[in-house]
Order: structure tokens, then sequence, then C-alpha cells
């Protein structure tokens, strides 16, 4: 009896959910390792472009496994809403909530609660914000890399003003 | 959630097998000796174990382990749970102190094949440090080492797990 209720609770928990805590939990010795394993640059921030770089790697292999059998995006436009839409929400588990964009290359993605910060604070927390940018560099370098194979070089940058919600600015580098 | 035109599961777990990936190749870049990657996977792998035990046991409200052999099937338990994978449980030693989990399958090393000079990589071990890990948080002991690895052109994937004691309960000084 005790043994069947169990089997029955198991096949309720999905695989999914499952696997997004494995993610978070590797997510964050990642960044453990990277901050034991290096020292602050010059200005006293925390250097994190191993991570970046981890980020885009992973960025650039899982886009191109996702759309390689899709026609090709039309516009710039259309390769950012992918990204903010269902890229994010098979990633993150839910949308980028609000894109801005100067229409000259400048593109803003707001998350209002972001996967990777929602469990360090909750509706506007200043606690942990001097260590969030830790969190977000992976992420950082994620939407660099993909869109780096979507033939989009840019600039990746994230901002924190009020856990768990964040910002992405995305400069495109025109030629 | 909402409506996309991905495979959800599926990119979820590509995420984390090519981020483990990732991790591997910078780790590879990191040390010179691949001794120190295997050790510094498995340090890690203990890490997410240790936090790991808690997800498990609150999910599947499992109670304390009878013996070895619950633990082994509580194990395989885990791995379906968090791989999605089911190891058959084998090999067990007479004492009933040692078993193998064989892998047919393995996630993490599915877009993986191993350059020559990593022929001492244990491309998995983060797997041994987090049933070294989640053991230890509920007081038991254990070794665990790869005997087989598919990445070295073995049949199949074995892990070998030993029980080696059980940890008694610390009593905080002055607290009996």
């Amino acid at each position: 009896m005790k043994q069947q209720g169990l089997e029955s609770k198991l096949s309720a928990c999905s695989l999914e959910e499952a696997d997004k805590c494995l993610f978070e939990y590797l997510h964050a010795e990642i960044v453990n390792y990277v901050l034991a394993t290096t020292s602050d640059n010059k200005d006293g921030e925390e250097e994190l472009s191993r991570l970046e770089w981890m980020g885009f790697s992973v960025g650039y292999r899982i886009i191109e496994r996702l759309t390689k059998e899709w026609a090709r995006f039309k516009e710039e436009l259309d390769m950012i809403k992918f990204i903010c839409t269902d890229f994010w929400t098979c990633l993150y588990h839910k949308q980028i909530d609000n894109l801005r964009t100067n229409h000259h290359g400048v593109y803003v993605l707001h998350d209002n609660e972001f996967r990777l910060l929602a469990n360090i604070g909750a509706n506007g927390s200043q606690q942990y914000l001097r260590e969030s940018p830790r969190l977000l560099a992976f992420t950082c370098g994620l939407l660099r890399g993909s869109l780096a194979n979507l033939g989009i070089v840019s600039t990746v940058k994230a901002e924190v003003s009020a856990l768990p919600s964040c910002k992405f600015n995305v400069q495109v580098q025109r030629i | 959630m909402s409506k996309t035109r991905l495979d959800q599961k599926k990119v979820n777990s590509e995420l984390f097998t090519l981020t483990y990936g990732a991790l591997v190749a910078q780790l590879l870049k990191d040390y010179e000796n691949v001794e120190d990657v295997n050790k510094q996977l498995e340090r890690m792998g203990y890490n997410m174990g240790i936090r790991l035990i808690e997800d498990f046991l609150a999910r599947t409200g499992c109670g304390r382990c009878y013996d070895f052999k619950d633990t082994a099937e509580k194990i395989q338990m885990g791995f379906k749970i968090f791989l999605g994978i089911t190891p058959t449980i084998t090999n067990w030693s007479p004492a009933g102190d040692e078993f193998s989990l064989c892998f047919e399958v393995n996630p993490l090393t599915e877009f993986v094949e191993l350059p020559d000079h990593c022929l001492n990589l244990k491309y998995c071990n983060i797997l041994t440090g987090v049933l070294r890990g989640a053991c230890e948080m509920v007081q038991m002991e254990i070794a665990c080492w790869f005997v087989q690895d598919q990445l070295k052109n073995d049949s199949t994937t074995e892990l070998r797990v030993k029980f080696i004691k059980r940890l008694e309960d610390a009593i905080p000084a002055g607290d009996d």
C-alpha cells in the first residue's frame, strides 16, 4: 500500500520539473567554481568572463539544435522575438515580459521574475543585490551565443535593480 | 506555462547536458592534469548531492532505508526522477555491501566523444560525487567509482557503489 502511494507520487512529478532543479544546482556549482578559482579584476569587480564564455558555448550549440529544421528568420527582430518567447520559455519557463528596442540595434529584454534569481530574493528584495551579477553572467553568454549562431554579433549585459527582476541589454554590433 | 513550438522537456535536458559539457571543457582548459579534473567534478557533484537529497526526500516522501538493497532501489529511483533514466541494479557482492548500476543510456554523454588525450578523464565523475554527497546526508558513507564506460568503448556504463559505514548522528556538545 505504502509502495503504491510512492509510485503515484513519482508519476505526478514530471521529468521536466526534475531537470529544472538539476540545471539550477549545476549552475550554482559552476558559479562557485568560477568564483573560487579567479581573483577579482582591477576594478574590484568579480571576474566572470569564464562564466560568460561557458554560457556562450551552450547558447551557440543549443540554438543550432533547436532551429535546425526551421526556415530562416527574415529579420533581426524576428530572431529576437523568438528568443524572447519560445526559447526563453523552454530554458527559463516563462516568456520575457517586456521587449523594447530603439530600432537601431539596441534591445532591452526585461524579465520580471528571472528563474535563476527567483529563489534568492522576492518582491524587490535588496539583500543579495551585490551578488546577483554572478548569477546572470552565464545567461548573458547564453544569449550572446544563441544570437551569434543566428548571425547576430552582439554584446549582452545584464542589469538588476530589484530582485528577482532583471534586464538584459543586447547591443547588436553592426559591421 | 505558455505554449511553444519547441519540445520543452527535450530542450531542458539538452540545456543540462550542454551546460555540463561546457563545464568539463572549461575544467580541461583550467587544469593541466586530467586527474585534477576528475577530482574537481567529484567535488562539485558532492556539493550538488548534499542539496539534491533534500529535493529527493521532499518529492518522494521516502523514509529511512531498511538495508543496502533498499538504498540501491532508492538510488535507482533518484536517477529516474532527476535524469529520467532507470539504471539496472546488478552484480551484488556476496556480503551485500556492493552493487553496480548499469546504464544503457546516459543523458550526460549524449553528444560526447572523448579525444585521445582524455583517456583518463572520467567524464561522468560528477555522478559519483552526487551519490556520495546524497548518501552522506542520510548518514551513510559510501564509495563510488566507474568500472566501465561507454565513452571508452565498453558495452555499458557501470557505476560501482560500496557501503563503507553508517555515520552516527553527531550530538552537539553539551546537548544530551
